[in-house]
């Protein structure tokens, strides 16, 4: 076991407790960015797309995993980041630009979501932001303003610094710098003032009002910064599928937002990462599967959707603390190797009192 | 009339949601997908084995109960006493695996499920009405009132009451709560079977169905989520809502319960009927 000895007060809230992590850190970021000049441009598409799950999965961990607040309708601010792209794309403005602005209509519209949800809770709010989404989805499908008269919206195809920018590598990059920036935006965000004001409101909000936090301000920020992180990683997302439709942000996609959030691991912007890593290599896998089964069974679409939902009870059930606390057991285990106890991380069961008062 | 027939079945998914939250505060986002496996069952009685209707009912409701309760006892269990968190995404999980698995067995191609209600409309009092529309209306009323005096008059209603208010108090009284949760699924899983073929003369039978769910939330929400008639009063009246909407702007027909639902849910946050919000510190 490896001890951190504290010899300053900064050291408490440094990004990595070990020197040597940075080592390793540096490592994959090597190995990200020589990634595209060794396999195929197919392969480096799919990545990309993965890179784009994970900044949306980052954005809903921030909400869900930090604040406590539950969002069903995620993919309604994808969504609007993605149609706000290509609006301003077509209008001629330039690409950084373009991105800046779908992350602000997004924020905005969280905002917008956020002040009458402050004074919903849990369930409630859940089911609030699902039925958000869905109107979201229904007014793209229907305004003929929004959508721009067509059922189908092409997403332009910019050029920056000469390169065509859609699917190839440029994309790559643009997508894995813009992940290791939200990433770090939200590390730092979370040992700030603001970010503690987060977790506080999750744990407990009542205690966290006692001790000077401005509840609907936090919540609202809350939203804001998940809605915009949320348009910035559907912006993205419509380079990749370059056609819009509203149906293709539907309650599925939300969902599936939801799932990588747990099945990383809530309350781990580590664990966000890796269930989009995990959900975006589940679909290739199933792929893969499908040639070894029989076609009546190969051919449905129904296979997936039932391995999703294996998948999330699975984790629910066995393994709460997500791919994130596995990897965290499986580190202590090798850290304490002839001492590790099971119990060390077991699961605490409460009774539940009712927030019913009768 | 239509309105308030479609109402109706939004107000017995609503009540399958209302069921599983009084007893044990989960919230069953599975429902929607129950419904249509109900309905998928009572298509394979019905048309391919040829059993006559009432028998079919029987047949699918008894099924579905066996469902639910397995459900419970192999799924649900482990996580009582978790947050409610970890209840949502279950079920959300469960209502993939059933739909995926639904798909694989019945296949994604809609279906007609033949029903003995006459198609004519018949005239009762100067308004038109369908057969099915009374059936519907009819049985939801009954199964109700059935509800609402198990939970008030029963000892079996009453334990339900008492372990969802507060489990381990409820465990000290001697109420068996695992099993007394059991016997909610049950229900609630019958309930949406009742509600798969009832509505099966309205809508094809088919994968799709379990979207349903969503309007159903609406109702349990309009309703206060905590009350039995609160959730059949919400469903009529989104199902109504529906329908007046449809007149005047087809367009908007599908959004209106959301609509709804937003602005109840902003004004009244715990819902028309529900009870006041409070928790003490």
């Amino acid at each position: 076991m490896r001890y951190v000895f504290k010899t300053s007060h900064d050291q408490d809230i440094h990004l990595l407790r070990h020197n040597r992590d940075w080592w390793w850190y540096a490592a994959l970021a090597a190995a990200l960015a020589a990634l595209p000049l060794l396999i195929s441009p197919y392969y480096v598409g799919e990545l990309a797309f993965i890179f784009v799950l994970a900044i949306a999965s980052v954005g809903l961990m921030l909400l869900t995993g930090f604040t406590g607040l539950i969002s069903l309708g995620h993919g309604a601010f994808l969504l609007i980041g993605a149609y706000v792209e290509a609006h301003a794309l077509g209008a001629g403005i330039p690409l950084p630009l373009s991105l800046v602005l779908a992350m602000l209509a997004a924020g905005a519209v969280g905002v917008l979501l956020g002040i009458p949800a402050l004074r919903l809770t849990g369930l409630y709010l859940a089911i609030a932001t699902l039925a958000f989404s869905e109107i979201v989805e229904h007014l793209f499908s229907h305004w003929k303003f929004l959508s721009a008269g067509e059922t189908f919206l092409t997403v332009p195809n910019p050029r920056v610094l000469g390169v065509r920018f859609g699917g190839g590598t440029g994309y790559y990059y643009l997508a894995l710098g813009l992940l290791a920036g939200t990433i770090l935006v939200c590390l730092n965000l979370l040992r700030a003032p603001t970010g503690r004001a987060f977790i506080a409101l999750r744990d407990s909000p009542i205690a966290a009002e006692t001790l000077g936090v401005a509840l609907a301000r936090t919540k609202a920020l809350a939203f804001a910064l998940s809605a915009a992180i949320g348009g910035l990683a559907g912006a993205l997302y419509a380079h990749k599928i370059s056609t819009l439709t509203a149906e293709s942000f539907n309650v599925l996609l939300s969902l599936q937002l939801l799932m990588m959030v747990v099945v990383g691991g809530l309350g781990s912007i580590k664990g966000a990462v890796l269930g989009a890593v995990f959900l975006g290599l589940l679909d290739p896998a199933i792929a893969r599967i499908k040639d070894y089964l029989p076609s009546s069974i190969g051919e449905q679409s129904g296979l997936q959707l039932a391995l999703y939902g294996l998948v999330l009870v699975f984790f629910v059930l066995f393994e709460p603390s997500g791919l994130s606390g596995r990897w965290s057991k499986i580190k202590a285990y090798f850290q304490a190797f002839p001492i590790y106890r099971r119990a060390t991380f077991k699961r605490t069961k409460a009774y539940m009192t009712s927030e019913r008062m009768r | 009339m239509n309105g308030l027939a479609v109402g109706a079945i939004y107000g017995l998914v609503a009540l399958g949601f209302v069921l599983i939250y009084k007893a044990t505060e989960v919230v069953n986002f599975a429902q929607g997908d129950l419904l249509m496996l109900g309905a998928f069952i009572a298509w394979t009685l019905i048309v391919p084995l040829g059993l006559p209707y009432i028998v079919a009912f029987v047949l699918t409701v008894a099924a579905m109960a066996v469902v639910g309760a397995a459900l419970d006892r192999f799924v649900m269990r482990p996580i009582i006493g978790q947050p409610h968190f970890a209840g949502i995404m279950l079920t959300i999980g469960l209502a993939f695996s059933i739909r995926g698995i639904a798909s694989l067995v019945w296949g994604p191609q809609e279906r007609g499920l033949p029903t003995p209600f006459a198609q004519q409309p018949r005239n009762i009092g100067g308004i038109l009405v369908q057969d099915a529309t009374l059936a519907i209306a009819g049985v939801t009323a009954l199964l109700c009132l059935l509800l609402f005096f198990f939970f008030r008059r029963t000892r079996l209603g009453i334990a339900m009451q008492a372990a969802s208010q507060n489990q381990l108090a409820a465990y000290l009284m001697a109420i068996p709560v695992k099993s007394v949760f059991t016997l909610t699924w049950a229900i609630a899983a019958a309930v949406a079977g009742i509600a798969g073929i009832l509505i099966a003369p309205l809508l094809a039978v088919e994968l799709n169905l379990w979207v349903i769910v969503l309007k159903g939330f609406a109702a349990a929400v309009l309703g206060g989520f905590g009350s039995i008639p609160g959730a059949i009063l919400g469903g009529l009246l989104i199902g109504v809502a529906e329908q007046l909407v449809g007149v005047y702007e087809p367009s908007a027909k599908g959004i209106t319960a959301y609509v709804v639902l937003l602005a109840v849910l902003f004004a009244f946050p715990r819902g028309l009927l529900g009870e006041p919000l409070g928790k003490r510190v």
